[in-house]
């Protein structure tokens, strides 16, 4: 494409006189850069880089003892666990809502999409309330539960309810944009060529969609592992039991802790980066397969 | 989209009429893909179970209230001044954002720099960031002994920590990606052809910006709001350790539902949150609908 006068790809060259009119002058962007990048420096970077500082504070002695601790290293496993549960529940829900939603017409299928991203505009703190308004000891169910020895709330099922909620749509809302972009002519060509269901499934849906689904999945993840809101309402933060890394982090900062509060963010602040950079590279490597599911 | 929708309807038409299927049309478009009762199912299955059945619990609890009940509870003083706290605290994060994130937006999309890519990835920082891991970290930035704490203490004798100020920091940290994700593709978009025919007709570059630019960008702005202040009136785990959680002054809702869940108040939890909730959506529905009328007005 020759060099025009398009404003998509502005000053990568030196800005010729015959440009200006389309861009502003070089003071102008200078200061409008500079501004931005102060912001988010001072906005997103610094909380960042704090964590880790205030974690090595006392050294490294001090950050490694704090995370073996045992009480930590139980956080670490129920967080692992949790995830390990609503995660690939949420999975399976995406792939069978977005297959519905994309690939037939049905009356409400707005509401129903409508729906899905419901847990998206709740409160954390209500997406916990609700569960233990059913299953709390005052609940709706909490007298049946007790007689029957079941436990949900201040125990794991609850922080794993809680948790499915919270990231319910992640996985669906990636796929069902995409699925209904990419249409299904490719599934009727399949069937029409006698592969079943499944094989239509597994051998030309899935190769379709595993990026964005492997997007969802990790943003998904990324959620379940630092929810705070939601899983402390329903944990009863009983250490060493119910207590996931983000409570753990509460309750070792409320302490007054700090090192030891800061090494266990910093693990949830690398969980972070590390979904960041693993999202920005799929987002560059497959951006068109994403396209779609990025608005 | 709509294309798709047909050719699949016209396919699915002739598969109808060679294999003889019993016709739902008044429900759904037939088609040869099979899977729908399984799908659609599971999905209404597990979202009634997962979604519907407890936000209903939560309905259902405070209804029990009656309506006096309710009314009294949700209009303590206590209550008022916690929504008074939420919801300004979290529309001034929201207009800051806008101004912030568009100039983010701007700058990402219009201007060449080195780690552009980096800056651009960095600005998702808040959705990857669990939030009680924001909330230490700035409420260690700002507190008076602080990085940033201190000197603003000295320097300008401004308090953050433990203050409302605080608050709208830890929202404004939350806040700041839906407008700039939500703004992005929009001026990415804009056709250049717009501004150049606002040059050659002799307008500013200001001029262009007011008259073009900022209409076109609009609705998407003030989406980004309104994504921005929704999560800001819900948002618990970065606001409660810099807050101070003072009764009255820095107290935002969804603390005050813990405390009440706490007390084993789960009607006054229920009342709180339900009065939140329609609130937020009350909110919602009128930002969008703000948004649907702008986007008619600036239409082509």
């Amino acid at each position: 494409m020759p060099a025009d006068t398009s404003i998509s790809a502005p000053a990568s060259i030196p800005v010729p006189p015959a440009q200006s009119a389309l861009t502003e002058p070089a003071w102008v962007r200078a200061a409008l850069i500079g501004g931005a990048l102060l912001f988010l420096a001072l906005f997103l970077l610094l909380p960042l880089v704090a964590v880790f500082v205030e974690a090595l504070r006392r050294g490294f002695d001090a950050y490694w003892t704090a995370l073996i601790e045992p009480d930590a290293v139980a956080a670490i496993k129920l967080t692992l666990i949790v995830a390990a549960i609503a995660v690939p529940a949420n999975l399976l829900f995406g792939v069978a809502a977005s297959w519905c939603v994309a690939k037939f017409d049905f009356r409400g299928k707005n509401l129903l999409i409508t729906l899905i991203d419901l847990p998206f505009s709740v409160s954390p703190v209500i997406s916990g309330l609700i569960y233990v308004l059913l299953f709390g000891m005052n609940g709706l169910f909490g007298s049946y539960l007790r007689d029957m020895g079941v436990q949900i709330i201040f125990a794991v099922p609850g922080l794993v309810l809680a948790t499915v909620f919270v990231t319910f749509p992640f996985v669906a809302r990636e796929l069902i944009p995409l699925m209904q972009e990419q249409g299904s002519d490719e599934e009727e060509a399949a069937l029409v060529l006698g592969a079943s269901g499944w094989q239509t499934f597994w051998r030309v849906t899935l190769p379709n969609i595993k990026w964005a689904l492997l997007y969802g999945v990790l943003l998904c993840n990324a959620r379940a592992m630092g929810e705070f809101g939601a899983v402390s309402v329903v944990s009863g933060h009983i250490r060493g039991e119910t207590n996931t890394m983000p409570l753990h982090v509460e309750i070792l900062y409320n302490e007054y802790n700090f090192v030891a509060a800061f090494a266990v963010a910093s693990l949830l602040a690398m969980l972070a980066l590390v979904t960041l950079v693993v999202k920005t590279a799929l987002e560059w490597r497959f951006g068109d397969e994403l396209a779609a599911a990025r608005h | 989209m709509v294309a798709a929708a047909d050719s699949d309807g016209a396919l699915a038409g002739k598969g109808g009429a060679v294999t003889v299927r019993a016709p739902v049309p008044l429900f759904r478009k037939p088609s040869v893909i099979p899977g729908f009762g399984l799908t659609l199912g599971f999905t209404l299955t597990y979202l009634s179970l997962i979604v519907l059945v407890p936000l209903a619990a939560l309905i259902v609890r405070s209804s029990s209230l009656g309506w006096g009940g309710f009314w009294s509870a949700v209009t303590t003083p206590r209550v008022i001044a916690a929504f008074e706290v939420s919801f300004g605290l979290s529309f001034a994060a929201a207009l800051t954002n806008a101004v912030f994130g568009f100039l983010v937006a701007w700058v990402l999309v219009r201007y060449d720099f080195p780690g552009k890519r980096l800056v651009d990835a960095l600005v998702d920082l808040p959705f990857a960031l669990p939030t009680a891991v924001a909330g230490i970290a700035l409420s260690a930035l700002y507190a008076p002994n602080g990085w940033l704490g201190k000197p603003l203490n000295e320097l300008f004798g401004l308090k953050v920590a433990f203050t409302p100020v605080g608050i709208a920091i830890a929202l404004t940290f939350i806040g700041l990606p839906f407008v700039v994700r939500t703004v992005q593709p929009i001026l990415q978009d804009l056709p250049a052809e717009e501004e150049e025919a606002a040059a050659s007709l002799g307008a500013s570059r200001f001029q262009t910006f007011r008259s073009v630019i900022l209409p076109a960008v609009l609705p998407a702005l003030v989406t980004g709001f309104a994504l921005s202040f929704a999560r800001g009136v819900g948002e618990y785990g970065s606001v409660i350790f810099i807050a101070g959680n003072m009764p009255g002054l820095t107290e935002i809702v969804p603390l005050l539902i813990v405390i009440k869940l706490e007390q084993y108040d789960y009607a006054g939890a229920a009342a709180v949150g339900t009065a939140m909730l329609g609130v937020s959506f009350l909110m919602l529905l009128i930002l969008n609908l703000l948004q649907q009328w702008m986007r008619s007005r600036h239409a082509r």
